[in-house]
């Protein structure tokens, strides 16, 4: 056991998650990285340990196996300090709208599974009296989009969980960060035509959550822009928006 | 199809480019016309493949580190910027630094970069002890002085042509802190500033900044910067041992009109800047190491300066036998036609370690010009004299040379030409620099 502060990311494979893990080792962090598949984490695990001399653990974490939730937090080594969950899927909307299947994984990959796992670390953090929540969400989430609201609406269903937990956990010496990337050049955007001025890259988004959980600031959106264009999009007569194309 | 150009944006041309996640996808990704691509710093079409362009940025792991010894094996896109800013509080730096921190493990290996130390300490394949190579006939080797030697020193200096490099073995330089103890010497012409860079053969760093609009007695009057690592006990009271690299600050945001870098704008910064560094000449100060490396790195996106159609920086290296006279008839020239920027620099390089690597013992003179006019045929004139003396221009730098320039100056081609077809007989691995130069057509 170190002194050292620790972070634990599930979804720790995506480009997100290890700009985020990243950031959070250069300030020095233990890290745990969770995700479906621990032989892909190896090689993060190994630059970590590289490049800041920090240890790092590796912990097989499946967002749609709610049943294990219990149990993998329970099995791990020692409550971290922060629990960053940075896992979600995009899907593909057209599919969404003939196929159940799909559009319930996309539900339950962005709102039922993070909601679940981080309600749990919660418990455990309010029993401690303290930590700190950070839930990837999305813009897609401030208003549901004809082009794509399944993914949208579960980002909003998880961005009302962590406004709702925020509230309630704040009392108990919990803290809990919303974060709402914006466009980011990933795999998952990959191909997509992103807007050049509003888009990151990943280390913005890591460098940025990390910031927000030592600021204690309740809700992120990574490039400023993003603010200002949601609240736009947020307050446009319903009549006006329905007749958009996006 | 994507358009793609090197940093200085000319030629643009058609490529597919990749982005593969995985070391498998990156050999999916090689098909007929393939090159790799770092972070896009060299100027031309040397990272632009002939049909596809594989990115390798997103590989920028630590594989392992050894504190004791400082000797780092690495995925081929961390970048020298990422290296420095992670391992130099540790300790740690790369020997070889080029004059932007941007550049990626394997741009830097396929250009064989130099620094300003390359006369003393030489470029940057010196300190590679192996790598691993994805060959244009699919298979992946390992290769270092001892193992796949060819395709080793085919690989340092190799513009990418040899296959794709996926991870590299190199070792660090200890240094004790970021800072550099700088001095600056004022040359009064050409004469003076080669003395002075002869003089400073013990410096481990030097280089000189030549303006290149003087004239008459004035030719080739330089400012020479030489520098060594500090120690601790030099630093300021309460100063860091290693200084942070701010990311670019200011930023170039749109393309400036080609008119903004006439003769009149660049004879003026260039008084005074020689007005200014001669101030600074005599004593000795400590500066932090990303102005004394990277001066350019603090103005992001500098190549838009030159507007919309992109400049060309022709630089070439001259053997040390007789080079003050075609050293002199070449600055003679560009300072009569007066539209060369003010990014000229001279410095003495020594032996080259790869087949294909630009320098040999000798002086390297560097020098941007907006592309416009007459400027291809004036280059072609300049590389006449370059060729005449048996010097070369650097690879990683040209967009323009001809197939007879680049054949007289590389004569090691033949050995080069060998080595890549017994790694790759299709000729899967080209470039637009390797169709351009040498590809049989
Ligand atoms: C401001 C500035 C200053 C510079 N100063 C210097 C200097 O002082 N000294 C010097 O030597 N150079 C200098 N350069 C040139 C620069 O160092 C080289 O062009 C370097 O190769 C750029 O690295 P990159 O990662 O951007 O590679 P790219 O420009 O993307 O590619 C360069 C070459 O490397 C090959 N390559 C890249 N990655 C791989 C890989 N993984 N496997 C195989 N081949 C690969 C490409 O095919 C291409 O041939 C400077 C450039 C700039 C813009």
């Amino acid at each position: 056991m170190t002194s050292r502060k620790s972070v634990l990311v599930l979804g720790g494979s995506s480009d997100i998650g290890r700009a985020a893990a990243r950031a959070f080792a250069k300030a020095g962090y233990d890290v745990g990285l969770a995700g479906r598949d621990v032989a892909v984490l190896e090689p993060d695990a190994a630059d970590l340990r590289a490049r800041y001399n920090i240890e790092v653990g590796l912990y097989r974490f499946d967002v749609l196996d709610t049943a294990s939730f219990e149990s993998f937090v329970g099995g791990l080594p020692a409550l971290p300090d922060v629990v960053v969950s940075i896992v979600g899927l995009l899907g593909v909307q057209e599919k969404a709208e003939s196929d159940l299947a799909h559009a319930t994984m996309i539900m339950r990959s962005n709102y039922e599974g993070p909601s679940l796992i981080l309600g749990l670390f919660a418990e455990k953090f309010l029993g401690r009296g303290n930590g700190t929540i950070v839930g990837v969400s999305s813009v897609a989430g401030d208003r549901g989009r004809a082009s794509n609201y399944v993914y949208g609406s579960a980002k909003a269903g998880f961005s009302a969980f962590l406004s709702g937990l925020r509230a309630r956990a704040s009392r108990g010496g919990v803290h809990v960060v919303t974060v709402k990337p914006g466009f980011v050049r990933t795999k998952m955007t990959e191909g997509m035509k992103l807007i050049a001025p509003l888009t990151v890259e990943a280390p913005v988004v890591g460098d940025a959550i990390l910031q927000a959980v030592e600021s204690k600031t309740d809700v992120v959106y990574v490039s400023g822009k993003w603010r200002l264009v949601m609240l736009i999009i947020k307050t446009l007569p319903e009549a006006v928006f329905k007749k958009l194309k996006f | 199809m994507t358009l793609v150009s090197g940093w200085g944006r000319f030629p643009v041309v058609d490529s597919d480019v990749l982005r593969p996640r995985s070391f498998a996808a990156v050999g999916e990704a090689i098909s007929a016309g393939t090159v790799a691509r770092g972070n896009g710093r060299a100027y031309g079409d040397a990272a632009i493949g002939a049909a596809r362009t594989v990115a390798m940025t997103g590989f920028d792991r630590v594989r392992w580190f050894d504190p004791a010894t400082g000797r780092i094996r690495l995925e081929a896109g961390v970048l020298l910027s990422d290296l420095i800013e992670t391992f130099g509080p540790r300790g740690f730096l790369p020997f070889v630094v080029p004059g932007t921190r941007f550049v990626s493990i394997g741009g830097a290996i396929a250009a064989d970069v130099h620094g300003k130390n390359h006369h003393c300490e030489g470029g940057f394949g010196r300190y590679v002890e192996s790598i691993l190579l994805r060959t244009g006939q699919g298979e992946v080797i390992e290769a270092s002085r001892e193992q796949n030697s060819d395709a080793f020193f085919a690989t340092i200096g190799g513009m990418g042509l040899t296959g794709i490099i996926l991870e590299a073995t190199m070792r660090l330089r200890p240094a004790k802190t970021g800072w550099i103890r700088e001095r600056v010497i004022s040359a009064s012409d050409l004469d003076a500033a080669m003395r002075a860079l002869d003089a400073s053969d013990s410096a481990t760093y030097s280089v000189a900044w030549i303006d290149c609009v003087a004239r008459g007695k004035d030719l080739g009057r330089a400012l020479i910067y030489l520098g060594e690592h500090a120690g601790k006990d030099e630093l300021a009271a309460g100063a860091a041992a290693f200084p942070i690299g701010k990311d670019p600050g200011l930023r170039v945001p749109v393309d400036l009109p080609s008119m903004t870098l006439n003769r009149i704008s660049i004879r003026a910064f260039n008084e005074l800047y020689y007005r200014m560094g001669a101030r600074r000449t005599g004593g000795s100060q400590v500066v932090s190491l990303y102005p004394y490396f990277f001066p350019l790195d603090s103005l992001k996106d500098w190549n838009r300066i030159y507007g919309k159609r992109g400049f060309l920086q022709h630089q070439c290296v001259i053997p040390e036998q007789g080079a003050r006279a075609v050293l002199g008839d070449i600055l003679e020239r560009v300072a009569r036609r007066g539209d060369a920027s003010f990014l000229a620099v001279l410095k003495k390089l020594g032996q080259g370690d790869g087949i294909l690597s630009f320098p040999l013992p000798g002086y390297t003179l560097a020098l941007d010009f907006p592309l416009r006019g007459d400027i291809l045929n004036f280059l072609d004139e300049i590389d006449r004299l370059v060729v005449a003396a048996g010097g070369r221009l650097y690879l990683a730098k040209d967009a323009r040379q001809s197939r007879a320039t680049f054949a007289a100056g590389y004569p090691a081609l033949q050995r080069f030409n060998a080595i890549r077809k017994s790694l790759d007989p299709a000729g899967t691995i080209r470039s637009k620099l390797s169709q351009r130069l040498f590809d049989e057509v």
